[in-house]
């Protein structure tokens, strides 16, 4: 009973915040238009995205393919899955000036990208 | 086909090392082996379902219901490998008495087990769900490369389960009297990187704020390199962390020693 309790307080705290994001729907931040990238024949189009330095931006990925993807980039810190033929919403951003690669995971031979920011 | 290998032996390295280092610490509890199957399996199928509603789960919260879902999962997978070491502290000085008396797991913990079960379901669910994504994948393509890549898939399945078994031959050669230290060490370490992803998925989900990385060691130890990507699956290694990483990460790992340290001081004041 006690284990149970103790367990349940340590797992409290980063429940909550986990549930709470899910109240307040992530609201968005820039008034910018979104970004936007499709995937097609296992490639990203466009290979270059353009972004303002310091700015968040929400990135719209279109999966065309009849397989799943995994947009995936170190340097930005994401990583998702964008299931066949749909639409993943992935915030972006701020970031300081520079080059930003970000690949398909499942198919990483042929889809890779770059986000440059100014 | 190589390639294939590769990606389902990353996917599949975190939890072949979380299931390792869960085996070689819970080794003084009988039935251990069946709860941690018990944990991969229902994993396993768990993974199954995931994928097969990626679709519903992605369009919940604003279309950030895979980071909320995984971020949530992470929070409780979390929550068990705590309460798991919370569980030896108290239990522990008898646990190791009897490891080295009768050499054979005696303890019963059904509940430190449960637990440490749902650990392990949890994060194969979670880098499960990839897997099974990237194999339905597979046999979306042509026969002829399904099979090379199916070839692949399961070289690089069984890369990972080698290595989760290399770690736990591994742990298991430490002399008992510094064993469960280290154990309890390393899960420490293996929740405080999970907190570090947590906060990761949380700034993804644009919950957290996006904050500029403190410090790049991706010169010293790049996330690419075999030392990175085992440091990855580990802790959470993470070249370029930002401040709610580390803070998230500080936090379990503090507050997880803390709690430990004050409930083995209670069992053994009582003893």
């Amino acid at each position: 009973m006690k284990l149970a309790g103790q367990i349940l307080f340590r797992s409290l705290p980063p429940m909550i915040l986990a549930l709470t994001g899910s109240l307040f729907s992530p609201a968005a931040p820039a008034e910018e238009p979104s970004l936007s990238l499709k995937i097609k024949d296992h490639r990203f189009i466009p290979e270059e995205l353009q972004i303002t330095a310091g700015e968040k931006r929400l990135l719209v990925v279109e999966n065309e393919d009849a397989t799943a993807a995994e947009f995936e980039s170190h340097t930005l810190h994401r990583e998702k899955i964008i299931p066949a033929r749909s639409q993943s919403n992935i915030y972006i951003g701020p970031l300081k000036p520079g080059r930003y690669e970000f690949f398909d995971e499942f198919n990483d031979a042929t889809a890779h990208g770059v986000v440059v920011a100014k | 086909m190589l390639n294939a290998a590769l990606i389902v032996f990353r996917e599949s390295l975190e939890a072949a090392l979380v299931v390792g280092i869960v085996a070689a610490a819970t080794r003084a509890i009988a039935g251990r082996g069946r709860w941690i199957a018990m944990g991969v399996l229902g994993g396993c199928l768990g993974a199954l379902l995931l994928a097969a509603l990626a679709d519903v789960i992605g369009a919940w919260a604003n279309g950030m219901g895979h980071e909320l879902f995984n971020a949530a999962i992470l929070a409780i997978a979390i929550g068990m490998l705590a309460g798991h070491n919370i569980w030896m502290a108290s239990h522990g000085r008898l646990i190791a008495q009897q490891a080295r008396a009768l050499g054979a797991a005696a303890t019963n913990g059904d509940l430190a087990m449960s637990a440490v079960a749902i650990a392990v379901g949890l994060t194969v669910l979670r880098e499960g769900a990839e897997t099974v994504l990237f194999f339905y994948g597979i046999f979306a393509g042509s026969k002829a490369t399904a099979a090379s890549l199916m070839q692949g898939a399961l070289l690089g399945l069984a890369g990972g389960v080698a290595v989760g078994a290399l770690l736990y031959r591994g742990l298991m050669r430490i002399p008992l009297r510094h064993f469960f230290t280290v154990t309890g060490w390393l899960m420490l370490l293996v929740a405080a990187g999970m907190a570090a992803q947590l906060a990761q998925i949380l700034v993804q989900a644009n919950v957290l704020p996006s904050m500029q990385p403190l410090w790049d060691t991706s010169s010293l130890l790049p996330m690419e390199s075999t030392a990175g990507t085992l440091l990855h699956a580990l802790v959470g290694y993470d070249p370029q962390p930002s401040i709610p990483q580390l803070a998230f990460a500080g936090i379990v790992f503090l507050g997880v020693w803390l709690a430990t340290r004050v409930t083995r001081n209670r069992a053994a004041a009582i003893t």
